[in-house]
Formats: C-alpha cells, structure tokens, sequence
C-alpha cells in the first residue's frame, strides 16, 4: 500500500484521484491468531500496531463489535496532556505525550496533534497552592509546566471573563505548553492503517461473545463471526469491560460504567487557541479546526450503559461555560453525546497480564483515555509479548486495590462516580 | 430522569445524591471481622451490570430519606423504589 506523501498525492491526482486504495483491508478471520485483542477502539488498535512493530509479533487480530472508531475514540473532546501528580501517573502520560509528538510519522498518517497548550485556571488561593504543587512534580519528573497570570490569560484569551466582577474571579492558571488536541477519529483510523500494513487483521462486526477455556486458561474466544483460537488474549473495551469479562466468568471488578456527556456548538471564527479548564467547577474547552467549540464537564455520576446523559450536567456544564466565556451565551448547541466511561476505584488505569492464564487487561481509563491512547497501547503491547508489565505500567495492576497500593490523583476514595 | 420519593413524590434527578451499588453497600462485612479479602472486596469490588440495577440513592433536596432504587441502567427506566431505614 502506498505511502501518503505530497508526492502521492500529485500521483494520485494524475491518475485523476482512481487509484487511492482503503486504508485497512476487511479480512474474514482465520482459524486462530497468535495474540487476539478483543476491542477496536483507540487502545486496541493502537495495541496491535505496537506489537507489530515493537515486538514483531504480526498473526494479530483486532476484533471490533461495531465499526471501527464507534466507542470512546471517536467520542471524546480530544484533549492530549500529562499534568498529573503522582509519581505512578507522570512518567507513563509523558512518555504517551512523548509518542504523541511524533505519532503522525510514525504512522504516516496526519492525526492533526496540535500543541496548542492547556491552561487548568485556577480561583482561589489554595488551588494556587494545589497547582504550584502540580506543575513542580511535573517539572521535577521531565515534564513542562507554567504559571500564567490574569494579564497574560486576558490577552491570550479575549473572551475570558477575568474581572474581579466574576462570581468566581480568575487568579491565574496552570498551563502544559506541550499539552493540545488531536484529531480522535484519524487517530483510530491512523493505527487502523499501520497495523493492516503489517498484517494485523481487522475484523470489524465481530462481537465476543465468549471465552474458550481449557481449564482456566483462555485459549480463544467465541464470536458472531465463529470460534477464532489464539494464544494470548488482550481485552480493551473500556466501558463495556465488565460484561465482556463477565462472559469469561469474571464477575467482579474495581471498575463501574458511567456516562460522561460532550458537546459541540455552532462553528465561529477563531477566538480560542488553548485548551482552557474552569477551577470552579468542572470544565474543559477548547475550539476544533472547524469552528466550534469542544466541551464537556463531569460525568453523570450514577451508573449507565447509555450513551446518552441527564439534564442537570447539560445545565451545569452550559453554566460553567457561560460563567468563563459570558459572550459564548449566545451560541447555539449543535449536538450532544455520551460515551461509557470504564471508571476505576481509584481514578487511575489497569494494564496487566491475567486475571485469567492467557489473558491480558486494560481497563479503568475513567475519561481520561484518549490523551493515554499511544502510550497504554505501547504498554498493553509490551505486557501481552513479554508476560510482565513494561516499567512504566507495572503500578497499574488490578492487584493494587487489594494491596493498598492505589493510585488516587483525586483524593477520593473509592467512589468512582467522583473520580 | 425522576425517582418517584415514596415520601415526597415524583421528583427530578437533581434533588437526589447518588451514593452507589445497593446490594454492595447493604451487604457490608460484620464490623467485627477482620477478613482482608471480604473487605477488599466490599471496598473496591463492583457487578456493574448492564440491565437492572439495585443503587442507593440519598432525596437530599427533599426528605433526606435514603431510597433503594432498582434502575436500568440502559433504559434508566426505574422498577421498584425502596424506603430504608423507615420508622415503625
């Protein structure tokens, strides 16, 4: 397949724009594959391209149950960061960030990753404390962080609401200069191509269904397609975790699905070029190549499969966005969605070999899953070729939460719906 | 979304606080024991099914009773609310 370059596309548009083949090929699944990953989103994909590449372990196959891209990936407000806290969380969201900057090479196909900065504002003097705190533990582990005051943020950002008239007036903010947006669906449709081009099959409309066993190891899995055998068997469906491993007898995890809404408004000229976050609430903004404004708060906080929320985040968020950007009042609403978020009791990742023989997981992204894509498939590769965890994913086992070894960013205990 | 308050009546979603997976939270080890596992299991171990689901739900903004609701958590369609605690 051909390499997109500005020289194939003179090529192609030679050849009056006939010869553009798709992307990935639709291969009917073989009898059985050397490592199978139940789940075509982001990290699944992403998954099989590095263990094509990185561990040269090709006979992979990537069942999706829906088309590719249906489910987080192609759901999410496309934010990439790394400004975390604690120690088990920085160098795994760096090195994805790291991956990030070169990801449309890699891939040879444009995610559109632009690093167009994230500023978490802050309102009060303790979360100034809280945010010195942060952006130093990001300093001191590689990363890059700043404080930007009321004037910077006032000519940056036009529109922002930094008077003292505010309810909530602003006192500055945190900003991530590395930090920015991507563009979600080519991100799927990026490692879709570049683990087809080295043989990994994507099998589109094929739902597991069940595990096949011998004894407790999972030697295969049922699916609407047929039985596909395989020695190792890597799970990454994020929201729908729970019931895909109730199907292999797992009836109980740390991990409860919730929806979380995003939305869109109607397309404007440019008038926001960073990724901005609201200290008084729960907010983050930012504007997509088209026009519009990209946003989204809380999740619902109640459990749901439905990919669709409630009124009163639709209202919290439209206040909180108002309340930073009081001129956005007069935008309209152009669509709204949810997603099922795989949130975990702690706040933070699983990636890890088990719980089964044979079985791999990766799970519990909460919604901070899109901006881990690259380095959660990087790890999850690593775990399923080599039987143990990379480095930088050893704290995320599923062990952790009965070994008093948690991972809470937050602070908040196991409650996932505050996570 | 509304839960019919056996109390106070029919009420929108925003007058309730969601406090989690009922049939975890009432099925609490014995304060007394000390088994690692049951109560690692209660802290951090959940069902989240997909379909009919038993959560607790506080009508903070109504009566402040906490309900036992049985929802859907595909449809949110709610089958049975349950007053806890109720006084004789």
């Amino acid at each position: 397949m051909a390499r997109y370059s500005a020289l194939e596309i003179v090529r192609q548009a030679l050849g009056g724009n006939k010869g553009w083949k798709p992307a990935w090929r639709k291969p009917d699944p073989k009898p059985a594959y050397d490592v199978i990953i139940v789940g075509g989103g982001g990290h699944g994909l992403s998954t099989a391209h590095y263990l094509a590449k990185e561990h040269g372990i090709t006979n992979v196959a990537v069942l999706e149950k829906g088309w590719l891209g249906s489910g987080n990936i192609g759901r999410n407000t496309t934010i990439v960061r790394s400004n975390y806290l604690l120690e088990g969380n920085v160098p795994f969201y760096e090195h994805s960030l790291k991956l990030w900057e070169n990801l449309s090479h890699d891939l040879n196909y444009n995610v559109m990753f632009s690093q167009r900065s994230i500023i978490n504002l802050f309102h009060t003097p303790a979360q100034e404390d809280e945010a010195a705190r942060r952006g130093n533990s990001m300093i001191l582990q590689g990363g890059d962080a700043r404080f930007v005051r009321p004037d910077e943020l006032k000519r940056r950002m036009p529109a922002l609401d930094v008077s003292d008239r505010a309810r909530l007036p602003v006192l500055g903010g945190l900003e991530q200069p590395r930090a920015g947006t991507a563009r979600h669906d080519a991100v799927a449709w990026g490692y879709a191509r570049a683990a087809d081009q080295r043989g990994v099959d994507i099998i589109e409309n094929c739902e597991v269904t069940g595990f096949v066993r011998d004894g407790d190891r999972v030697i295969g899995v049922e699916t609407s397609r047929g039985r596909i055998m395989a020695k190792k068997v890597g799970v990454a469906v994020a929201g729908s975790t729970s019931e895909v491993m109730r199907r292999a007898g797992i009836d109980r995890l740390p991990i409860e699905s919730h929806v979380l809404q995003a939305f869109v408004s109607e397309s404007l000229k440019p008038c926001l070029d960073t990724v901005v976050t609201f200290g008084g609430g729960h907010l983050y903004i930012s504007q997509s190549d088209k026009g519009s404004l990209v946003f989204g708060g809380d999740i619902d906080g109640y459990n749901s499969w439905a990919q669709r929320g409630n009124l009163p985040v639709v209202e919290d968020v439209m206040s909180e966005v108002v309340a930073m950007f009081p001129a956005f009042a007069k935008l309209r609403l152009l669509r709204s969605w949810g997603g099922i978020m795989d949130m975990s009791m702690d706040g933070s990742p699983i990636i890890t070999t088990g719980p089964l023989p044979g079985m791999y997981l990766n799970t519990g992204w909460c919604y901070g899953g899109f901006k881990a894509t690259p380095a959660s498939g990087f790890c999850f590769a690593h775990t399923i070729a080599r039987d143990e965890p990379h480095p930088l994913n050893a704290q995320y086992s599923l062990q952790r939460f009965h070994k008093g070894t948690v991972i809470d960013e937050k602070g908040q205990g196991a409650t996932p719906w505050k996570h | 979304m509304r839960i019919a308050c056996p109390h106070c009546g029919t009420r929108d979603l925003a007058e309730f606080t969601y406090h989690g997976d009922a049939a975890n939270a009432l099925a609490r080890p014995d304060p007394a024991s000390s088994d690692q596992n049951a109560w690692n299991a209660f802290v951090y171990d959940r069902a989240n099914p997909l379909g009919d689901h038993d959560e607790l739900w506080q009508h903070a903004g109504g009566c402040r009773r906490f309900l036992k609701v049985t929802r859907n958590t595909v449809t949110h369609g709610i089958s049975a609310t349950e007053m806890l605690g109720a006084r004789s």
